[in-house]
């Protein structure tokens, strides 16, 4: 029996999500756009989605974009300020931890004629909102900093970078991927006007994420067809995934400071445990506020992508950094922007906790770690303490 | 404690996928691995549609990963590029700038296919590897020592750029393809419904496009910008008459004819590059045979590094007919005297002198 932990990866699809799946499926399955009492009867079960994802966001519903991913959320964030206009003489700003959702998008908006920052981070990976400021051009229009990091877990500080933002007349756009779900994720709070979200890591399918546009926020659309979404998202509207979207968000809702607690006990136990029994590891990031799931790992002198397989074939799943297209591990760009060595950040593991781990697991996790780590080590050139 | 683990170092290709096919028929516990060798996206001036030699392209990684799926199989992607740089390509541009010509597939095998997969499959717990070599290794019983022979396919035997494995790497690996021909192989793994049965055999160096290393080393340099030390150099008779100009001596093997830029009244052939002065020595087919050779680097895998004098057949390219020979290893081992019964055409430095007796292959070294 293989345990998970790569929950920042993707989730499994939980009970009650697929409850409230499946009947959209056939049962209540009208186009939510049709007249008819097959489209109403969609319609309302989406829009009862949409509240509770308002609610996860704490925002007006009507606020709320769905989308087929956290990646279109991006897209549609960033491509749809900066298009509203010409290109030319306009100013991103972003950071060099983003997801490539993130940052493919900028660079794409940089080729087509935009100016791009891409911010450097700390060494605990949290960017400084001091760089922000001196980086502000009056003809920024748009910074866009995620708000927890998918690698290392670390919190970015949103709210600072938010009244800067506003002090400027920039819009803030945050990648919410990795923390909608695992911490309170207010958008008010935060001082975002827009966040993205995916349906996928909070334990609803694949394919479905939304995105909170603040009212009075115009977008340029990305897809053009019918007036979907208040003409911000084209295409019939994929009411089974809000709706599985929505109930994920409304287990969130009840759950997330109980289950944040939880998973923070486990990360901190996992942590702990391979602190004492493994000898000169480094815990990134462990300075900085992080998310309760997440903790990324640096075992000096092993290679990450050994040690992954090790543990997959006994019976773990975790993950180094991003895998590329290919499959095979390129040094993160998350470490490498904090300074770590590509030789560091390729002997770097990632462990995400979600709902399926307990305490066992943990445990048992902890000594496949310590075995495999021990066996990498006495056959690696580069290890130094044998 | 349950059975062994293998792993199977997938391509993507025809050979290593049997591989997979025919150990897990056997119900063998095995994963597949592909190991990226090379960046295709590096020298993109070199791509151009349809080129042959193109390891490690996506393409291949897709087609690994389908045989694994089709096999259900767990399988994996391993990044041992800057390996490959430094092992590899590296010391063949080096080899080239000296007027030799290297053998990039006896350096991968020595230090990276035998060396560094084998690390990386001990350390997730596969004590075994498997590769699609044609060639056969069995344990001699009474000694104890591995032996290495031929595969049956003579026209696909591989034996010539295995020479440098060592005992202990041999006895980790399998060549489950020895005993097979090419046509079966592919008939294998038809039957298995093996998704590349029919995929073309790879050719020539796999991270040179269409062959051409000349301009393979001029893109690498391009890239890394750095100015190769000049090469270029005079085209020079063996009675040491100045025939012409060169525009390196990496554009030139021994034995070769073509692209000399030479009118003269008889083929004139490569004979020698003299690295020091940056000639190119050129004459007569007969100027090309040579009685001995010396080699160095010589490793011995069938048989100990003999104390006196031996008669064996020795290949001194892969596609040459091995050569009756009296060969006299050094005291140390490493260094072989080759004197062949009748003079052989184009000894050429920085390829291998790999010995035989009949099938079994007793040890080779690198030709000075």
């Amino acid at each position: 029996m293989a345990h998970y932990f790569d929950h920042n990866a993707t989730t499994p699809v939980s009970a009650e999500v697929l409850e409230a799946f499946v009947p959209m499926l056939s049962g209540s399955f009208g186009n939510a756009s049709s007249i008819h009492a097959f489209g109403q009867e969609a319609r309302q079960k989406m829009e009862a989605a949409r509240r509770e994802v308002a609610e996860l966001l704490g925002c007006d519903p009507k606020e709320i974009v769905f989308t087929s991913g956290g990646t279109e959320a991006d897209n549609l964030a960033i491509f749809g300020v900066l298009r509203r206009e010409g290109l030319a003489g306009r100013h991103i700003i972003t950071t060099a931890i983003e997801h490539p959702a993130v940052l493919n998008t900028c660079i794409e908006l940089e080729r087509e004629g935009a100016a791009v920052s891409i911010l450097r981070v700390g060494s605990d990976g949290v960017v400084d909102p001091d760089d922000v400021r001196r980086t502000l051009r009056p003809e920024t229009v748009l910074i866009s900093v995620m708000h927890a990091n998918n690698e290392t877990g670390a919190i970015q500080p949103l709210t600072e970078i938010a009244s800067l933002a506003r002090e400027a007349g920039a819009l803030f756009h945050s990648d919410g991927v990795q923390a909608a779900g695992r911490l309170p994720a207010k958008v008010r709070d935060l001082g975002v006007d827009l966040y993205s979200i995916s349906g996928h890591k909070l334990y609803a399918p694949k394919g479905m994420g939304a995105l909170y546009v603040r009212d009075g926020v115009k977008l340029h659309p990305m897809l053009f067809g019918g007036r979907h979404e208040r003409e911000r998202r084209a295409g019939t509207e994929n009411a089974p995934g809000a709706v599985a979207l929505g109930a994920a968000c409304a287990w969130i809702n009840h759950n997330v400071h109980e289950e944040g607690a939880r998973l923070d006990g486990l990360r901190d136990r996992l942590e702990q445990g391979i602190q004492q029994r493994v000898p000169h590891v480094r815990v990134n990031s462990a300075s900085a506020p992080r998310t309760p799931n997440t903790t990324n790992i640096e075992f000096e002198g092993i290679e990450g992508e050994a040690l992954v397989i090790a543990l997959d074939l006994a019976g773990f799943a975790v993950s180094t950094g991003a895998a590329c297209s290919s499959g095979a591990v390129q040094p993160s760009h998350v470490l490498t922007a904090m300074g770590r060595s590509a030789a560091e950040a390729k002997a770097t593991i990632r462990f995400s906790l979600g709902r399926s781990n307990d305490a066992a697991q943990v445990d048992a996790l902890i000594d496949a770690v310590r075995a495999s780590v021990s066996r990498l080590r006495k056959l690696s050139p580069t290890y130094s303490h044998v | 404690m349950s059975e062994p683990l293998i792993a199977v170092a997938m391509s993507g290709g025809v050979d290593s996928s049997a591989v997979a096919g025919l150990l897990r028929r056997e119900g063998k516990r095995i994963i597949g691995m592909t190991m990226q060798l090379w960046n295709q996206r590096r020298l993109p001036e070199l791509q151009v549609e349809g080129a042959t030699g193109r390891c490690c392209s996506l393409d291949d990684v897709y087609d690994a990963r389908a045989v694994a799926a089709v096999l259900g199989i767990p399988y994996y992607v391993v990044n041992f590029e800057d390996r490959f740089e430094r092992e590899v390509v590296q010391p063949f541009i080096d080899e080239y700038l000296a007027g030799r010509t290297p053998i990039p597939c006896t350096l991968c095998n020595n230090y990276v296919k035998f060396d560094k997969f084998l690390e990386m499959a001990e350390g997730v717990g596969a004590e075994t590897v498997a590769t699609g070599h044609y060639a056969r290794l069995e344990q001699n019983q009474a000694t104890g020592r591995w032996e290495m022979r031929k595969g049956v396919d003579e026209s696909k035997d591989q034996t010539y750029f295995l020479f440098g494995l060592k005992q202990e790497q041999i006895a980790r690996t399998l060549f489950p393809l020895g005993g097979y021909t090419k046509p079966e192989v592919r008939r294998l793994a038809a039957e298995m419904r093996i998704p590349v049965a029919a995929k073309n055999d790879s050719q020539e160096i796999c991270f040179v496009p269409n062959g051409d290393y000349a301009a393979f080393i001029e893109a690498y340099f391009r890239e890394k910008g750095i100015n190769p030390r000049r090469t270029q150099g005079e085209i020079v008779s063996t009675e040491g008459q100045v025939l012409g100009e060169h525009s390196g001596v990496h554009h030139f093997t021994v034995g070769q004819r073509k692209g000399l830029g030479i009118a003269k009244g008889e083929p004139l052939y490569v004979i020698a590059t003299e690295p020091a002065s940056q000639r190119v020595i050129v004459g007569r087919n007969d100027d090309l045979m040579r009685a001995s050779l010396t080699a160095t680097g010589v490793n011995w895998i069938s048989i100990d590094s003999p104390a006196s004098p031996i008669r064996v057949q020795v290949k001194i390219r892969n596609k040459h007919v091995a050569a009756g020979a009296t060969i006299t290893a050094g005291s140390d081992g490493q260094t072989v005297e080759v004197r062949f019964d009748e003079p052989q055409r184009a000894v050429t430095p920085g390829q291998a002198a790999v010995f035989y007796d009949g099938d079994r292959v007793l040890g080779g070294g690198w030709i000075e």
